[in-house]
């Protein structure tokens, strides 16, 4: 009896270990996989924000000590648990919408995000127009021609309309 | 007549975009912080680690917050308008010590006069970053209530001082 008490003790404590074992490397990993992911958002943000003091250079890029100071603030933000999105607007808030590489969709940048879409149309409507008024030009040819048609070059006039 | 009216009307407009555009400087960023409180900060005093300051202290007067730095050659530029400015006794004048030693801005201070009424020492720079400070010197107007109405971005000159931080400071200090 003792023996059978002393197998199961043996087999539930192997148990215990092996379910330890295998919780602490997976948490292990969970903290290196989190410490990435984190490092990635990171990265992926100040590549996204414009450096101050550098102004033609990203977060990401600039070693300036104003932008080694943000990276770390944002590090320890998202660190917290702020959402990109939030991290955004952390900075948004102090330095304006001048951080962003991106700028947002509104009133103020409609003319931006719009701007070349109009004058995109606008030349098409003006290229329209143009060809449109090219097209009239044969006919009022055609009427020059009827009254003197040795004045107009004969390739240039369709021709049913040459002779009367 | 009217085929060259339409392409010079755009030039002229290009070149007088592109004039206004020399003329900005791109080291001037608005600041979102004009006309919102002033971030709440609590900080060790320069010249008495053991005191504080904080926003609040400041409550119901008008004050400037300067930051400025022992390291930033420029902050020298302006220190002696500063100095000018604080003998007026128009305006509280705070320093934000940013990114220093207490050394060396206690030293700086000794050397050069000192301006302030009390300097917070910022040696990692959060409050900066919350004042969204990007280049030193930058100086806020703020008014009775706590609310920031101006930001100088850069060495103060007498120009600015006397034709928008004065005026200001008057009109501020009548409400």
């Amino acid at each position: 009896m003792s023996k059978v008490i002393s197998i199961l003790l043996t087999s539930f404590v192997s148990m215990v270990i092996v379910v330890l074992m295998v919780v602490s490397t997976t948490s292990q990993a969970q903290q290196v996989d989190t410490n990435a992911q984190l490092e990635q958002r990171l990265s992926h943000l100040a590549s996204e924000l414009r450096c101050l003091v550098c102004q033609n250079q990203t977060l990401a890029d600039s070693n300036a000590q104003l932008a080694l100071d943000l990276k770390k603030e944002l590090r320890e933000k998202l660190a917290a648990g702020v959402t990109d999105q939030q991290a955004i607007d952390f900075m948004v808030q102090r330095y304006g919408d001048f951080v962003l590489y991106k700028p947002r969709l509104q009133p103020t940048t409609w003319l931006l995000w719009f701007g070349p879409f109009i004058l995109l149309l606008g030349g098409l409507a003006l290229l329209l127009f143009k060809i449109r008024r090219q097209e009239d030009v044969p006919e009022a040819l055609a009427v020059v021609a009827e009254v003197a048609p040795d004045r107009v070059a004969p390739d240039r006039v369709a021709p049913d309309r040459v002779a009367p | 007549m009217n085929r060259f009216l339409i392409p010079l009307a755009v030039f002229v407009l290009l070149i007088v975009l592109l004039g206004i555009g020399l003329h900005l400087n791109p080291h001037e960023v608005p600041s979102p912080l004009i006309n919102k409180a002033a971030p709440n900060f609590q900080l060790s005093q320069l010249q008495a680690p053991d005191k504080f300051i904080a926003p609040h202290d400041l409550k119901g007067q008008v004050w400037l917050l300067n930051v400025w730095a022992s390291w930033c050659e420029s902050c020298r530029l302006e220190h002696g308008l500063l100095m000018d400015l604080s003998n007026q006794h128009l305006v509280a004048i705070v320093g934000l010590n940013y990114r220093d030693s207490r050394l060396n801005g206690i030293n700086a201070l000794r050397e050069l006069g000192n301006p302030y009424q009390v300097s917070g020492f910022d040696a990692d720079g959060r409050v900066g970053i919350d004042f969204g400070v990007y280049g030193v010197p930058e100086t806020f107007v703020i008014d009775k209530a706590g609310v920031i109405r101006y930001k100088q971005i850069g060495v103060l000159t007498p120009e600015t001082i006397a034709e928008k931080l004065i005026p200001l400071i008057r009109e501020l200090n009548r409400v």
